[in-house]
């Protein structure tokens, strides 16, 4: 026991006392919460002031469109040419046909696409005019009209929990995202064990080794090491995203902050000339609350211990199925190159489970799901879906029936590993086949 | 200390080793001698229980070889290598760490060897800034810094300089001497038969030969004497009579050196007794078969046909 755990602390230590760690350590969130700041600055920054050429034949629209800071609308009572609008300084033309009440539909040409924002500002202005315009024609009182106007919501309830909404498509793409960071740990780190592995091999490092530890400790010291070694990444990354979000939230309210007191001046002006045209408002504001609540809401739903756990399970049982055969792969083989016709069977099984894991964010139900969440090359990343919705907490015999495959595999695919560890890593010059692998799971130990 | 009896081991349709026995007895230079291929790693391989016989079995001091058996004996591989990324110092350590050495006792022993063997500035160095000669000697200093009963050494010289070598060679002796059992194993017979008390010598998955290297010398001796004397080289030779053959003679400044094969039942005794008169003797020394020279004569009486097609060098 003493030596594993020397060949655990050396492979955790040489691998966490490389720059490329730390660099990596503090590049992940930076990247990530970096990323994240500058969509939400970027998606705030339009492009400069768009200017939009309003071609109106049947005069609907002229001078009736509301502006913005960012959005300033030209009319033209004829069509321009091509080259006329190239040679203009708008840069998108809006084509409104006559028969616009008839058939709904207007055109925008453009120089440069311009982003959804604009498109749906556009849109919603248009919109608000048009329908006056349709009051108008239909003789409908605004007033009646706003009665009448029903903007949808639907609220779904599990009966299995009374009197709370239920969120099982946002739970379901947390639930991916639990399952994507397990398949990435699996192949980020598997595919370091097999380096390792590889390494020490052709150092000629393992021939020395093995006559003070048993092949098996060997592989198990490396496969134990390097999951230190991503845990402990994973843990920092987690502390500096929570570190680095703190600030960098701060810094994206202040910013969204000093951009809303602009919006609102305008927006009060809108909201009053909106209220009297228009039946349902929804400000952003309102939409920003509706959102914290459902977080909460979810939070409150979630057994987040159980999922916690069970993360950590299928999280560990996943990457020791896996390492154990990349430590496999990495022992039959004499260089990178060779690696290709054993990495296959390893890489689609993982493949699949991200494909099925996606779909199992719709249709958590589904047999494919099913199955897949019971297979243990899948299960680790396809169960996740179903935990997070608590489909799973719902067929507890499914789960403990998931988890106990999954461990029997891992035992077993790490006693097979052990097996072709043990030969190949002192094979060399040979080029391996399935068929000598094969052989060597039953030469005598 | 060590017996190896009746090992078969097989790799598929391929014979590794067919019946292979010896004994390593304690306190000794044992030498695995024979060429490539012939079975040599395989057997160390056994011996280190990496793999299995198929069938036969290996004693350490008259009980079957446990793990910790292996775990305390030295063993230095034919292909060796260290972690490249390693520093020297840190790896050092390791190693003897994972031979069971305490920390402190590991650190001391190895400041010491550091110091005898000048190489106390390579501690913080990584193993790829060393050149090849410089890691194989940090390779035996691991390999035998737990002060192991049994040390196993396979091809120990091979990438080492002549300089090199000598030290190595010195060490051997050196650990030879205060009781240590050696296993030495190389293709390259010369370069060890002064060094091994004992040899066995395998070809093709057979020991061919073993023993004391003395005995062995005794048995395969070619009874052939080289005489340096003043004197007639024809009338030395017809003084030789029945006792012995004067096989060749070359004549330098009055000193004739003559190989004299000794005839059947003949002593040196006789032989100086009947050529004193004709000859003033300078010198007599005896035509020792080199290791390579008698493995070559045991695989030939083994195999007639093969006469040793199979030999390397």
């Amino acid at each position: 026991m003493g030596k594993i755990k020397l060949i655990i602390w050396r492979e955790f230590i040489t691998r966490a006392r490389k720059p490329s760690f730390l660099i990596m350590t503090i590049l992940g969130p930076l990247l990530l919460v970096g990323g994240m700041v500058l969509v939400t600055f970027l998606g705030m920054q339009e492009g400069g002031i768009q200017n939009i050429v309003v071609v109106d034949k049947a005069h609907l629209l002229t001078n009736k469109l509301q502006e913005s800071n960012d959005i300033k609308f030209f009319y033209e009572p004829d069509e321009l040419s091509d080259s006329a609008f190239k040679a203009s300084p708008y840069s998108a033309m809006v084509e409104v046909n006559p028969l616009v009440l008839e058939n709904n539909t207007i055109q925008i040409f453009y120089k440069d696409l311009p982003s959804m924002t604009v498109q749906n500002y556009i849109s919603r202005e248009i919109e608000k005019v048009l329908e006056t315009e349709k009051l108008r024609v239909n003789n409908v009182d605004p007033a009646t009209y706003r009665r009448i106007k029903t903007a949808l919501k639907i609220q779904l309830f599990d009966i299995e929990k009374q009197g709370k909404q239920s969120y099982d498509q946002i739970k379901a793409f947390l639930g991916f995202g639990f399952g994507y960071l397990i398949f990435f740990f699996i192949f980020m780190y598997g595919a370091q064990v097999m380096r390792g592995v590889m390494e020490e091999k052709q150092n000629r490092v393992v021939e020395v080794l093995i006559s003070s530890v048993k092949p098996f400790q060997l592989m198990m010291g490396k496969i134990v090491g390097v999951a230190m070694v991503g845990l402990t990444q994973f843990l920092l990354w987690v502390v500096l995203t929570l570190v680095l979000g703190t600030v960098g939230m701060g810094f994206a309210k202040s910013a969204i902050s000093g951009a809303a007191m602009q919006q609102t001046t305008q927006m009060t002006t809108q909201l009053q000339a909106q209220m009297d045209d228009q039946g349902t408002v929804q400000s952003d504001a309102g939409e920003a609350a509706e959102m914290l609540g459902v977080a909460k809401a979810i939070w409150d739903d979630l057994p987040v211990t159980a999922i916690l756990l069970l993360f950590v399970f299928y999280f560990l049982g996943g990457y020791l199925l896996y390492s154990s055969l990349f430590a496999a792969t990495g022992a039959a083989v004499d260089s990178e190159t060779d690696t290709q016709q054993f990495m296959l069977p390893i890489t689609i099984p993982m493949i699949i489970a991200i494909v099925i894991a996606q779909t199992a964010v719709y249709n958590p139900d589904g047999p494919a799901v099913f199955w897949f969440s019971i297979i243990p090359f899948t299960s680790p990343v396809v169960m996740m879906v179903r935990i997070a919705t608590g489909n799973a907490f719902a067929h507890p015999a499914e789960l403990a029936l998931s988890m106990a495959l999954l461990i029997a595999t891992f035992l077993f695919t790490t006693w097979l590993a052990g097996r072709i560890y043990r030969t190949g890593i002192l094979m060399y010059g040979k080029k391996v086949t399935w068929k000598e692998l094969g052989k060597w799971l039953f030469y005598k130990g | 200390m060590l017996s190896v009896e009746n090992v078969v081991k097989r790799f598929g349709d391929h014979v590794a080793l067919d019946g292979v026995s010896m004994d390593v007895p304690k306190g000794k230079i044992f030498g695995l001698l024979g060429p490539n291929g012939a079975g040599k790693t395989t057997l160390i391989r056994i011996i280190t229980r990496i793999t299995g016989p198929d069938s036969g079995r290996v004693l350490l001091n008259g009980r079957p070889m446990t793990d910790a058996d292996v775990a305390a004996m030295g063993y230095l591989p034919e292909e060796r290598g260290l972690y490249k990324k390693m520093k020297v110092g840190e790896q050092a350590l390791y190693l003897a760490q994972l031979k069971g050495m305490d920390k402190q006792e590991a650190t001391k022993r190895l400041k010491e060897w550091f110091e005898r063997w000048e190489m106390g500035n390579w501690w913080n160095k990584k193993v790829e800034e060393l050149s090849k000669g410089m890691a194989q000697k940090v390779q035996f200093v691991t390999t035998v810094l737990h002060q192991p009963e049994f040390l196993i050494l396979d091809e120990p010289f091979s990438g080492f300089d002549p300089i090199n070598a000598e030290l190595i060679r010195t060490e051997i002796l050196r650990l030879a001497a205060t009781g240590t059992t050696i296993m030495l194993s190389t293709h390259n017979m010369g370069s060890v038969e002064e060094l091994c008390d004992h040899i066995a010598l395998i070809d093709r998955n057979h020991v061919v030969l073993s023993g004391s290297v003395k005995q062995i010398r005794q048995q395969y001796s070619t009874n052939t004497y080289r005489v340096e004397f003043k004197g007639q080289a024809v009338a030395f030779a017809n003084a030789l009579a029945y006792h012995g053959e004067l096989l060749d003679h070359q004549e330098e400044e009055g000193i004739c050196t003559a190989r004299v094969k000794l005839l059947h039942g003949a002593t040196l005794n006789n032989v100086l007794a009947a050529t004193l008169p004709v000859a003033q003797m300078i010198g007599l020394r005896e035509e020792v078969p080199g290791m390579h020279e008698i493995f070559i004569r045991a695989v030939s009486e083994k195999n007639p046909d093969l006469v040793a097609a199979g030999t390397t060098e």
